[in-house]
């Protein structure tokens, strides 16, 4: 059963994302509410991944897959400065939590498939926050842009 | 006479549940000058607290003399609280007022004429949208001025410029309220009426120190108090306060933490089945997720984290679940503290929980800070659009563009409007260049304030500042404008429970002084903001024309105002809004038919995640299909963000004393109040105090990641491991910069909001305390409210004895009281605050019968109901309804029907009726 690729992936996309929102985290201090935020989902992110050690168990977890290593996103090492350098850390954010989004949908359907229940269940706790990662990030990012894009110095 | 200094909430007129609130008419006149030398009195209402108590300004010679209660108001029954009798005109007509425009040259300011000010904001301003466009333009307003001049400026903002960087510092005091609204019901609207205190059997005051924030509408809960039928008090809050003295069940928990302990309260209704099934299931949306939400939260788990008894809680849960009718009011502790926004959801999820809602008695009062806040959400100067229109809502963009006649690209509705704390972080990024500051400031209120100097102070933001006085902010300035203030111009302003009244211009103002209103229309015909059509966008006369257009705006929507005009505002009561054909007097409460405004094509908001304040956006809001019915709102609890630790290991939170406004720029220049609470200070507790070596009065240090303030000592009752301090403090009367002993409490605040209201986090920082030097006397801290000293060091004889006969009055089981041992902490001993002969007012009790609705307002003219009125429809300055220049030998004439009907009261509260006000509410809108 190939499920345990998508767990790999799935796992590693979590970490990925929880390390990234503390890096920028770290780097938007002058941003409080972005500073904050960010420190808070990455909590969210590493409990997903607590969420998924009991399914991980069982079904194992397979990092080496044939070739999905290609869709393992670098995570954010460093982040930019000023007002364009936030929204594209936001952006980078955006994009990385939308693989985790996307990953725990098709998590999903195979628990579905299979009728774990147990796994269903982590899925409903985990996956609709993932969503409000996304509109979060996705708000911020309207409300930073036109500043950003139009007079910033 | 009675000194209002030492008996701040007056003389005490019981009454019973579902009586009518007796009148006491409260006068203060200035000295010398006795009731016979007033040439005329002006009708207005106070804008020293959001109260909006109704009063008439004495006029003698040109000049402000005096202040008196209106007795026929609903909302204060002739009441005035210290500083409307101390500080309404006395804060106004003072020699410090700003008498001419000023520019910054060669760094200084110097005085210039109003076409020089003006033409060296229009060049700016004209050059800076032609090279960066709008979004180089931010403007941040006020809790303090009038609808015609929150609107103008709206318009200019939105309508002339078109940038979304507008805000006031209702931000820093009523944003929250007006966000907890918008996500439980679907738009801003306070549900309750000030008569619920009068019907209810419980009350909850939540972070509320209402005995000093609303002096007079504290004085009406006293009242109940001390009736024959009290009701129960439960307030939620850190520091000992009058409510705390006073409640049932007091519940003093760490600062940050009130979201957990709401969850627990929540949680203990669910469990117990306090709750209403049937309003639940066809009122409201999302209780699953409420549940599961606070299941975790035990009254154990509660306790363990707020640092509160779990008896208590179970107790408090208790009342709630199981009193008839309950009134709930929040405020700053709430809504100044971590998790804004899912803290104040969960009061209004407690009462949907039991239906307790659009019931005499049934309510809640989500609190305003400042007397003119709700016109600043109202009208849009704060961001929002006006009318509560929805931005995500192109229908609602459309209707304002057409009411303008411009184009509906030029209104700002891409993103959410610019809250406070990020314009100022544009200006310290140099993309706002352009920075109007009207009536308020920031270089005292807002957090961090060495952040904020370094802003106000950079060259290349350009900063007109609009005030009375030269305050700190206005001395950072590029222009200065010399402003009029209260009593020197006309205008409206509505209240926390929608009651909007009319202030009348009573004298001229001082110099060159000129209104807001017509500062900001002379910009906008400089800056030549027109109309599709090239006509002026503002091409009004006066303030009438401007509430006019408002009527026009509000037409409609929840807080309709069509029904309302500066005659009909003249000489009755002020008037509930919505006020319009379908409810020619107004509204009292809303939401008697479980109806609520969260249809998607009428709503404010599509509303926000709480933990985040991500948008839920169009589709996903229209998908949920709410179509009126309210929403069961929450998020789960997050620590506050900075916690103590062994560098700062104690919390910190700030907050006001009864005796000052704001920064003081009004209130210290009233000598009475000066002298009662004259300098900054910061209470600490028995046990930190004894611990720190610090006595009564000591100077000491407190110290935060952000800055410093050196202040004396207040040991007080104050829950251990918090410290005080009031954040009136700033420097214009020490002068004038931080230098020497920094006493601003916002020298120390964080910078952070609550991610939904984007209201800043005032009440939870971690500071360390250190002392520095010998006390020189006791601490400068009144004795009077919850700053009083803790027992080993409160006065000699007699006080003690007096604050008890208080306590006692107010229905408080005084025995309990227990003395602490702070043999350590007792420094030197404190003297009782009191006013003297200089803050003596005199009082009218029971001068006439109450006020009740509706027929207390002034009726329509073209209205039915006006064939029956009695009374002066009031020409010019009248005050109308009785109340006219020789209205006290009137009122009191009627002192006897007065006496009568207290018996009649006392009789009735026997036999039990309740519903005093008519259950006239009608729906909630049209
Ligand atoms: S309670 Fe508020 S509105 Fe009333 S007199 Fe006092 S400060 Fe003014």
């Amino acid at each position: 059963m190939n499920l345990s690729i998508y767990l790999g992936l799935l796992h590693k996309a979590e970490q990925t994302l929880a390390a990234s929102f503390r890096t920028v985290a770290e780097g938007h201090g002058a941003e409080p509410d972005v500073h904050f935020l960010c420190q808070t989902l990455a909590k969210q992110c590493d409990d997903h991944e607590q969420a998924l050690k009991p399914i991980v168990d069982r079904y194992g977890e397979d990092e080496s897959g044939a070739e999905p290593e290609r869709m393992h996103a670098e995570g954010i090492s460093s982040t930019r400065s000023g007002p364009v350098g936030l929204l594209r850390d936001l952006h980078d954010l955006y994009l990385l939590a939308s693989l985790v989004d996307v990953t725990w949908t098709l998590v999903k359907q195979a628990g579905q498939g299979l009728r774990d229940d147990e796994l269903l269940e982590v899925v409903s706790s985990c996956d609709q926050q993932t969503a409000v990662q996304l509109k979060w990030l996705q708000t911020r990012m309207k409300q930073a842009a036109p500043q950003a894009l139009i007079v910033a110095r | 006479m009675v000194d209002r200094i030492s008996e701040i909430w007056g003389t005490r007129t019981p009454f019973a549940r579902g009586a009518l609130w007796p009148v006491r008419v409260d006068q203060k006149l200035a000295d010398g000058v006795q009731e016979k030398d007033v040439d005329r009195w002006v009708q207005s209402a106070c804008v020293l607290c959001s109260n909006g108590c109704a009063c008439d300004i004495a006029v003698k010679d040109g000049a402000m003399v005096g202040i008196r209660g209106r007795a026929g108001d609903l909302v204060n029954h002739g009441r005035m609280g210290p500083k409307g009798l101390f500080a309404s005109w006395q804060g106004v007509s003072h020699p410090d007022r700003l008498t001419s425009p000023m520019i910054r040259e060669n760094g200084q300011l110097v005085p210039c004429s109003w076409n020089t000010a003006m033409e060296r904001i229009v060049s700016k301003s004209k050059a800076l949208l032609k090279e960066r466009g709008p979004l180089s333009h931010g403007f941040y307003t006020s809790g303090q001025l009038f609808i015609e001049e929150y609107y103008a400026l709206a318009m200019i903002g939105k309508a002339g410029i078109g940038t979304p960087h507008m805000d006031g510092n209702t931000r820093l005091c009523t944003a929250t309220a007006a966000a907890a609204m918008k996500e439980s019901f679907g738009s801003d609207g306070q549900p309750s009426s000030y008569t619920d205190i009068d019907n209810c059997d419980a009350m909850f005051l939540y972070g509320h120190n209402m005995a000093e924030t609303q002096t007079v509408l504290w004085s009406r809960v006293l009242d109940r108090l001390a009736g024959p039928d009290r009701p129960k008090l439960v307030c939620v809050d850190p520091r000992e306060t009058e409510v705390a003295r006073l409640a049932d069940v007091h519940l003093a928990l760490r600062p940050g933490t009130n979201l957990a302990l709401m969850h627990g309260l929540v949680r203990e209704l669910l469990h117990n089945g306090w709750i209403d099934e049937a309003y639940i299931g066809q009122h409201t949306m999302g209780i699953e997720e409420l549940r599961s939400t606070v299941e975790p939260w035990t009254a154990e788990a509660v306790a363990q984290t707020c640092g509160v008894d779990a008896e208590d809680v179970r107790e408090a849960a208790r009342i709630f679940g199981t009193s008839e009718a309950v009134l709930s009011t929040v405020l700053q502790g709430f809504y100044q503290s971590s998790q804004a926004t899912a803290s104040s959801c969960q009061v209004n999820n407690m009462h949907l929980l039991r239906g307790l809602l659009g019931r005499p008695g049934c309510g809640i009062l989500q609190m305003n800070g400042q007397p003119t806040a709700q016109n600043n959400r109202e009208c849009g100067a704060d961001g929002d659009l006006p009318g509560f229109r929805n931005w995500e809502n192109p229908e609602h963009v459309q209707e304002l563009a057409a009411l303008w006649n411009i184009s509906p690209e030029t209104i700002p509705h891409w993103a959410p409007p610019t809250h406070a704390m990020q314009i100022f972080r544009y200006a310290e990024q140099g993309s706002v260049e352009f920075l109007w500051i009207s009536a308020t400031n920031p270089a005292v209120s807002m957090p961090d304030l060495p952040r904020i100097r370094k802003i106000l102070a950079k060259e290349e933001v350009f900063v007109v500042v609009q005030d009375l006085y030269l305050t700190e902010t206005a001395q950072a300035a590029d222009v200065v404008l010399p402003a009029a203030g209260w009593g020197e111009k006309t205008g409206t302003f509505t209240n926390v429970n929608r009651t909007v009244h009319l202030s009348d211009k009573a004298v001229e103002p001082p110099g060159e002084a000129r209104t807001d209103l017509d500062i900001f229309l002379d910009y906008s015909r400089r800056m030549g903001f027109s109309t599709l059509d090239g006509a002026p966008l503002l091409d009004w006369q006066g303030p009438e024309d401007g509430f006019e257009a408002w009527k026009n705006c509000s037409r409609g929507r929840p807080c309709d105002y069509s029904g309302i005009s500066y005659e009909r505002l003249r000489g009755g009561s002020g008037i509930p809004w919505p006020c319009n054909d379908e409810h020619p007097d107004g509204v009292v409460r809303f939401y008697e038919d479980g109806i609520f405004p969260t249809d998607p094509d009428y709503c404010e908001t599509y509303g926000h995640d709480l933990l985040t304040g991500a948008t839920v956006g169009p589709q996903a809001y229209r998908a949920m299909a709410p179509n009126g019915r309210a929403l069961f709102k929450t998020a789960s609890y997050s620590p506050p963000h900075e916690e103590p630790d062994e560098e700062y290991p104690l919390r910190y939170t700030t907050g006001r004393t009864a005796y000052q406004f704001h920064t003081r720029t009004k209130t210290a220049r009233s000598r009475q109040l000066h002298k009662a609470a004259p300098k900054a200070w910061v209470e600490l507790s028995v046990q930190d105090a004894t611990e720190l070596a610090v006595r009564e009065g000591d100077l000491v240090r407190v110290t935060s990641r952000r800055g410093l303030i050196e202040v004396p000592a207040r040991v007080g009752d104050i829950r251990p491991g918090t410290v005080f301090a009031p954040f009136h403090y700033g420097y214009w009367d020490a002068g004038g910069t931080p230098d020497g002993h920094p006493t601003a409490a916002n020298e120390l605040t964080i910078t952070e909001w609550d991610p939904v209201s984007k209201q800043p986090v005032f009440k939870n920082a971690a500071v360390q305390v250190v002392k520095i030097a010998d006390g020189q006397g006791p601490a400068p801290a009144p004795t009077t409210t919850a700053s009083r000293p803790a027992e080993a060091s409160r006065f000699g004889s007699g006080q003690d004895s007096a604050d008890a006969t208080r306590l006692a009055d107010a229905g408080h089981p005084v025995s309990g009281h227990d003395s602490t041992d702070a043999g350590v902490s007792a420094g030197a001993a404190v003297p009782p605050t009191t006013g003297g002969p200089d803050a003596e007012a005199e009082e009218f009790l029971e001068p006439s019968s109450p006020p009740q609705f509706p027929d207390a307002i002034q009726p329509d003219p073209g209205h039915p109901r006006a064939a029956h009125a009695t009374g002066d429809s009031g020409s010019g300055h009248s005050t109308g309804s009785g109340e006219g220049e020789d209205s006290l030998q009137e009122t009191l004439k009627s002192a006897l029907k007065g006496v009568e009907r207290v018996v009649r009261n006392a009789i009735k509260d026997v036999t039990g009726g309740h519903d005093n006000d008519g259950g006239s509410a009608g729906k909630d809108r049209p």
